[in-house]
């Protein structure tokens, strides 16, 4: 054991040399530690070639009005939907506070281009593929998608009308590269 | 750890003896389930259970290990390697059915050993940690049973992925990057596919480490028994070995009959046809359901189909179903009555069968279509569900008059002996 005196040694504003470096030592091998664990969470992100999957051509010159298509961005499905001038009109009639995320049609589509919807096909409740994109699927009670999994019903612009999602369904990033091909992403 | 009447381990055989001063392993079985384990005499065969999940667990461990020699876990071939366990792997399909439907029989033990412990009142005083240790092997159970259902990268592996994982996006602001974080990707696919069969590898270990926690915190009071009132003196127990070791063997031969019978007879009926079809990240199954040991889960989470203060719906949904299995860490001190067994808690009694009618009514609307009347049912029963924990146990183990208690085990035993006796010689 060391002595009294030896343990005082090299004491400066009442802070004992021994506590300090102890101190010290365990902070810095803490440190450490935790600099240890970044990269073996961070592993768990996406990795770079699913991030490289995030833009996505496609053409819609097939698309009749009234259709819609199921295809694929960040391998999430995605539909667009050629809106006839009545779903417009019944999407522009409800009134923004009748909304449970308050959005306008304008919001979700592109100036000059709203009759094109452009959405994501993932329900925002737990994401399973909402019906309605299809010839002949059930389009819920508001005429645009309808989630089967825990039956949230979308509007004829993808919004959440009723049912337990809390969101509308998402616009994906995307631009009109002529009047025929969009990119997303 | 023990009582003082405990048979002493005392190794005669040279070897035995050299062996138990450099490592006492078989001093250490022989204390736990040898001679030298006293416990009571009156256990009947609810307290097999806790043996019969240890079997299931051996069991999954065992045939997991073997698939995982068949099984390639990567997104573009996981399905055909499974139908090639299926097909070409000598005897693949009587190791995979026995994986599938271990699952199932290892759940199906263990909601019988959990509601035995809520018959019995095991979750009180001085077994407060035995509790608290089971309820995070349910929890690590639950975890390792969904991972594991993703592996065979069917419709329904993939859309439970999917859903399940969609839990966390609930969470405000955090929520979707985490649920990023945990499939590395926007949707389920090879990263998650990979992690998913590594850790549906580790946790099974985990979990048998908990075990033997959950088995050393039992054994420092010992095992409950049906009466609910501590053991006295040595003519309380009789010693593990041979009485229960014997008990316990009859009970697995049992739960093997059943087993082999499910698994040879019956290998797809707690299945879902669904998953026979290869993962579609663009087609969501049109009725998709978890399997049965989650059913009365998912109902709770499905009941909550209405934003309901500032949170929203989905939110609430899976607070509800996180919550239902969190409330029950707190039971051991929501449950204030001294009283352990229900045999001596008539008021009790009746709410523990109301509880498991309102879970198997959780369970049936969970397996329902997400319209009425399932959805005002699953609302009901999740409302008494969480009642039954908060309300009513609370004020019931207030206001509860016990019936008339033996004074010992031996005394109950003795009493019950007398009873039949009498009764038989009235027949006679």
């Amino acid at each position: 054991m060391a002595s009294e005196s030896e343990l005082n040694a090299g004491i400066e504003d009442g802070v004992r040399r021994r506590d300090f470096i102890n101190i010290a030592a365990v902070s810095f091998a803490g440190v450490g530690a935790v600099a240890v664990v970044v990269p073996l969470l961070n592993q768990m992100n996406p990795s770079a070639d699913v991030l490289a999957l995030s833009t996505t051509e496609i053409d819609i010159s097939a698309i009749q009005p009234g259709q819609a298509i199921k295809t694929s961005w960040r391998k999430q499905p995605v539909f667009v939907r050629n809106l006839v001038a009545k779903e417009i009109a019944e999407a522009k009639a409800v009134p923004l506070g009748d909304l449970r995320d308050p959005e306008t049609i304008d919001q979700r589509t592109k100036p000059g281009k709203e009759n094109w919807l452009i959405t994501l096909g993932v329900c925002t409740h737990l994401g399973c593929v909402p019906l309605g994109a299809a010839e002949g699927e059930n389009k819920g009670d508001f005429g645009g998608y309808f989630c089967p999994c825990h039956g949230s019903h979308y509007d004829t612009a993808a919004r959440i009308r009723k049912g337990p999602a809390p969101k509308n369904l998402v616009v994906p990033p995307y631009e009109f590269n002529s009047d025929t091909v969009v990119t997303i992403g | 750890m023990s009582f003082p009447w405990a048979k002493p381990y005392e190794p005669t055989h040279p070897l035995m003896k050299w062996m138990d001063e450099k490592l006492p392993i078989p001093r250490l079985v022989y204390n736990a389930t040898g001679p030298g384990y006293p416990v009571p005499r009156n256990l009947n065969y609810f307290w097999n259970f806790g043996v019969l999940a240890g079997a299931a667990l051996m069991i999954q461990i065992i045939t997991g290990i073997v698939l995982a020699m068949h099984y390639a876990a990567n997104a573009s071939v996981a399905f055909n390697s499974v139908e090639h366990i299926m097909r070409d792997v000598n005897a693949g399909w009587f190791i995979r059915y026995a994986h599938m439907n271990g699952a199932s029989m290892f759940f199906i033990v263990v909601y019988l050993h959990i509601f035995r412990g809520l018959y019995y009142g095991s979750y009180k005083a001085p077994r407060e940690m035995v509790w608290l240790l089971g309820v995070v092997i349910f929890l690590l159970m639950m975890a390792t049973a969904f991972m594991g259902y993703v592996l065979p990268w069917g419709q329904m592996s993939f859309w439970g992925a999917q859903v399940i994982t969609g839990f966390f996006s609930a969470i405000p602001i955090v929520g979707e990057p985490v649920r990023e974080w945990l499939l590395g990707g926007f949707v389920p696919d090879n990263a998650t596919l990979n992690r998913f069969f590594s850790l549906h590898y580790l946790l099974p270990f985990v979990i048998l480490g908990v075990i033997i926690l959950h088995i050393w915190a039992l054994h420092i009071p010992g095992s409950s028994n049906p009466t609910g009132i501590e053991v006295k003196d040595e003519q309380d127990t009789v010693p593990f070995h041979p009485y229960y070791t014997a008990k316990d063997g009859f009970g697995v031969g049992v739960f093997l009959l059943i087993f082999v019978a499910l698994t040879f007879f019956s290998p797809n009926t707690l299945g879902h046809a669904d998953n026979y079809i290869p993962a579609n990240s663009l087609s969501t199954p049109a009725h998709i359901v978890p399997e049965w040991y989650f059913l009365p889960f998912y109902a709770i989470l499905k009941a909550f189909t209405f934003n309901f203060l500032w949170i929203d719906a989905k939110l609430w949904g899976v607070i509800a179903m996180f919550a239902s299995i969190a409330l029950l860490f707190f039971l051991p001190w929501l449950d204030s009555s001294p009283i352990k067994s229900s045999n001596y808690r008539p008021l009790y009694r009746i709410f523990f069968w109301i509880l498991v009618a309102d879970v198997l009514l959780l369970g049936f609307c969970g397996m329902q279509p997400a319209e009425q009347p399932y959805v005002i049912l699953s609302q009901l029963g999740a409302i008494y569900y969480f009642a039954h924990f908060l309300v009513i146990l609370p004020i019931v183990s207030r206001i509860e008059r016990p019936l008339p208690m033996p004074n010992s085990i031996t005394e109950a035993v003795l009493a019950k002996h007398a009873t039949d006796t009498a009764s038989a010689s009235a027949t006679a």
